[in-house]
């Protein structure tokens, strides 16, 4: 990063490494680059996948087979392609994932944000919202409403699963907000003469970039196992393809009992990759809002140049 | 040219332990007038209420009682006479690492103000207008510094953007609280010398808070004692400091580091 | 007038300490001094001087990747043997630390656990390093330290949060000086506080080094603090030092330019106004260095009795 002048002449600014937004976004580090492109190559497979093959439905005579040269990831009892599956399948849980994120996002910041700048009244009545929306449990609410509805849509359950996880995330905002409200640059933004709503937009809402990311990538991880295991418990959307609703059916199906791996462990095996993809691109972030953290990883580590018997004789025996 | 006086203002905070309630008085009945030209200090420790009153001044809190008058008029709370108000008098603030926002440039910091008290209509006049704002306060080269962002400069440097940004709406009062309590020592007096010298360019009223002594004298004309919200003691900078009549003003000066005494000693 | 020549208690000769990350960064180069026994030292120097460094790579105090690179630093203990202390290692480390040398950290009043009461901080020190007192002889001890501070007895069983600023540094010294010590080193002990409480404790490191005998080393941006109360100041600049001498001697004869710089950023109380007259002041630019220095020396303003009309 650039050298800061402590003690040099006051006025002169030294040349600066990285300018402008770069310097907001995570250093590219080998956790951030892995999580990205593992992250990348399943949302590919999810929009591109669909275009390319088959039929998921088609029902075949071939019935329960392994994966073969027709069908590359076998077939399910019914004779259906599971590669086509997947593909839909990741698809499916990749939209119920970025629509409970967006969705969780703007009402954690509309709650948490707008509640704790305004403060007064409506913080109280926006800060009471928010607890009660966090008591409320989100699976009795989904089996509520599946006694009502019976067809229920991804956009139901995207809706369902949003409408319960967006509470956290907004006090987490609204304390952040809180302590930021009192820094001297909010104040100084007053004393310009800037607007009350400009100054969440421009001043507050930046600095809250990175743990509203933060929260985003979470609430798709939340997503995407929330209805992975929804639809396993024979709760998710019926008729529609996703991950949880391809183990629901491979359980139903008997799979694990007859040993078709080949249906039951792509989409798990999907699930967990692209959760720990997510993680580690959620571990960079943590990196820019606790600077701490940044100095301290490996990472960081191997960046020193201490040799090995300096570093052994300085870790041994200094601070404990 | 403008004046800013205060009368018998106070601040009383209404402090809640469980069921009780008790009343922290944090300004009591103070009184003072900024003038054009001239350097009011305001000396005191921490917990003495002079934060309270930059806030007070700057209508970020409302008094309890008393008035403010900008030449003469009360100050308006609202609308165009809260925004009249905020051209008028302006504040440099104590910690230049909390006053600028760390995801802005400091083009932007200077830009809200400028555009806000219509000093500049569109992009060439905020250009020029930045540049000119970075000049005085001697940042250059001003159009590197304009896209720096604040981690990029030191606290020294920090602090003439904030100075900057207080003069963009041409104000007539400038309220430096503590500018320079956080700043490394050898550039401290670096930032006074500006201050001093944008009051004479502009014909300033400067109302310095300070918690030290030394400064407060040599770079004001008159000197305020506050101590637990009251003004102790006034007068002329060298008449307080070397002809200290309060109890609290004597136990400041007895208690401030002064190396004349050991030589004195010998 | 404690003998650092002749008697002293820390020598430490060609002192390095370099920050060995992406870019080595020499943080303290070649250092050497020594410290009488009972001297106050006063170590002078604005942030990222390496002042701090110093003393915590001394103490052994420093986390990687800052590595002492070069020299050494000797203990000599009153009872006649000597210590080289970056040799000490594991249990002997322990047993030095805090017994031999303690440390008053920068902003230590925050340091103090939160949920433990002021008695159980205090009995810490001895249960560690005095396993062998009994507890009433550890409770007396403990009383009778804080009133060495100046604090009353019977704070022993408030919280860090009852007490005061001043009475948490008090807290923090009497830790520092539980175990006897001969050396203290305080790094910016009275920062944060007021000028009337700094000059109390300043009172009580005074009067507590001539009852007990300690050297201390204060470490300080507050030139004219430590001119108050130093015997001897070093004055530090990009982690050397550059100027060492008696306090009254540096203060109206310094040599070298940066002490003088770092004493004419110190308008005087009560002296002259002399040079720091707001209205009649230089701006001197030193282009070729790159070294753009305010010079602070001004012509006396003629003038001066006018511009200070008082308004009341």
């Amino acid at each position: 990063m650039t050298p800061v002048l402590a003690q040099g002449p006051d006025t002169v600014v030294a040349a600066t490494k990285r300018a402008g937004v770069r310097q907001v976004l995570p250093s590219m580090t080998p956790k951030l680059a892995s999580g990205l492109i593992i992250a990348g190559l399943v949302i590919l497979f999810g929009v591109i996948g669909p275009l390319v093959v088959g039929d998921p439905n088609a029902i075949g005579d071939v019935g329960l087979s392994g994966p073969s040269g027709t069908h590359i990831l076998g077939t399910t009892q019914t004779g259906q392609d599971v590669f086509s599956q997947l593909a839909y399948a990741t698809r499916g849980s990749l939209i119920i994932g970025f629509i409970v994120g967006v969705l969780a996002m703007f009402f954690s910041a509309f709650f948490g944000i707008v509640g704790a700048y305004v403060g007064g009244f409506l913080d109280d009545l926006f800060s009471l919202f928010t607890n009660v929306m966090l008591v409320i449990p989100g699976l009795p609410l989904v089996i509520v409403m599946s006694s009502y509805v019976q067809q229920k849509s991804i956009y139901l359950i995207a809706g369902v699963l949003a409408v319960t996880s967006w509470a956290g995330g907004a006090r987490v905002l609204r304390s952040v907000t809180l302590s930021l409200r009192n820094r001297d640059y909010v104040a100084a933004a007053k004393l310009s003469g800037e607007r009350t709503w400009r100054i969440m937009l421009v001043e507050i809402l930046p600095n809250l970039v990175p743990v509203m990311a933060s929260q985003f990538v979470f609430a798709i991880i939340f997503a995407i196992l929330g209805e992975a295991g929804l639809s396993f418990l024979g709760l998710g959307a019926s008729g529609a393809l996703t991950w949880g609703t391809m183990l629901f059916y491979a359980q139903n199906g008997l799979a694990l009992r007859l040993g078709a791996w080949w249906w039951f462990i792509p989409p798990g095996l999907l699930i967990a990759v692209f959760g720990a993809a997510l993680s580690l691109i959620n571990f960079s972030i943590d990196e820019i809002i606790n600077p701490k953290l940044r100095d301290q990883t490996r990472s960081a580590r191997k960046r020193w140049t201490l040799s090995e018997e300096q570093l052994k004789r300085v870790s041994v025996e200094d601070v404990p | 040219m403008s004046t800013l006086e205060t009368r018998n203002m106070s601040k009383d905070y209404r402090l809640r332990d469980g069921r009780n309630s008790s009343i922290l008085r944090a300004v009591k009945n103070v009184s003072f007038t900024l003038e054009a030209g001239k350097t009011v200090a305001l000396v005191g420790q921490s917990g003495s209420g002079k934060s309270t009153l930059a806030k007070i001044l700057m209508q970020l809190e409302r008094p309890t009682s008393g008035e403010i008058l900008l030449d003469g008029r009360p100050i308006s709370r609202h609308g165009r006479g809260l925004r009249d108000h905020r051209s008028s008098v302006q504040m440099v603030f104590q910690d230049p690492f909390a006053s600028l926002n760390p995801f802005h440039t400091v083009e932007h910091h200077l830009r809200r103000p400028l555009l806000l008290h219509h000093k500049a209509h569109d992009a060439d006049g905020v250009r020029a207008g930045v540049r000119r704002l970075l000049e005085r306060v001697e940042l250059e080269p001003a159009d590197v510094v304009a896209g720096r962002r604040p981690h990029e400069l030191s606290g020294g440097q920090r602090q003439r953007v904030a100075i900057a940004r207080a003069l963009a709406p041409s104000p007539h009062v400038l309220i430096a609280d503590e500018p320079v309590s956080m700043l490394d020592v050898s550039i401290r007096l670096g930032v006074l010398n500006l201050l001093s010298q944008l009051q004479r360019e502009e014909n300033l009223a400067i109302l310095y808070i300070t918690h030290d002594l030394a400064t407060a004298r040599h770079f004001s004309d008159e000197i305020l004692v506050m101590f637990k919200g009251e003004i102790v003691e006034r007068g002329p900078s060298d008449e307080v400091i070397l002809n200290p009549q309060h109890e609290y003003t004597r136990l400041l000066m007895a208690a401030a580091p002064n190396p004349e005494k050991r030589i004195a000693r010998g | 007038m404690p003998n650092y020549s002749s008697n002293p208690v820390l020598t430490i000769e060609n002192f390095s300490i370099d920050y060995m990350a992406e870019q080595t960064v020499h943080a303290v180069k070649n250092v050497s001094f020594s410290l009488g026994r009972g001297e106050i030292l006063g170590l002078a120097g604005e942030s990222g001087c390496g002042k701090s460094t110093l003393a915590y790579g001394v103490t052994r105090l420093l986390k990687p990747p800052a590595l002492v690179t070069s020299g050494h630093a000797e203990f000599h203990s009153r009872e006649g043997y000597s210590v080289n202390l970056g040799e000490l290692s594991g249990e002997d480390l322990r047993a030095f630390r805090w017994d031999k040398i303690s440390i008053v950290f920068q902003g230590a009043m925050n340091s103090l656990n939160p949920v433990i009461n002021i008695r159980k901080q205090l009995e810490d020190i001895f249960t560690t390093h005095r396993p062998e007192m009994g507890k009433k002889e550890r409770r007396e001890l403990c009383g009778d330290l804080l009133e060495r501070v100046g604090v009353d007895r019977d704070r022993l069983k408030s919280f860090p949060h009852e007490l005061s600023g001043g009475m948490r540094q008090r807290v923090m010294i009497a830790m520092a000086m539980a175990l006897g010590p001969q050396i203290m080193i305080m790094d910016e002990p009275t920062t944060a506080l007021d000028v009337v409480i700094q000059r109390e404790i300043l009172r009580e490191i005074t009067r507590l080094r001539e009852e007990l005998g300690f050297a201390v080393i204060f470490i300080t941006h507050d030139l004219p603090l430590l001119l108050e109360i130093s015997d001897r100041i070093a004055v530090m600049r990009d982690g050397e030092i550059v100027e060492l001498g008696e306090a009254v001697e540096l203060y109206t004869n310094p040599q070298h330019e940066y002490t003088k710089r770092l004493l004419s950023s110190f308008p005087s109380l009560t002296g002259d106004r002399g040079d720091f007259i707001r209205s009649g002041l230089l701006t001197d630019r030193d282009g070729v260095t790159g070294d753009a220095r305010r010079s602070v020396g001004a012509e006396p303003d003629e003038s001066g009795g006018t511009e200070r009309s008082s308004t009341t």
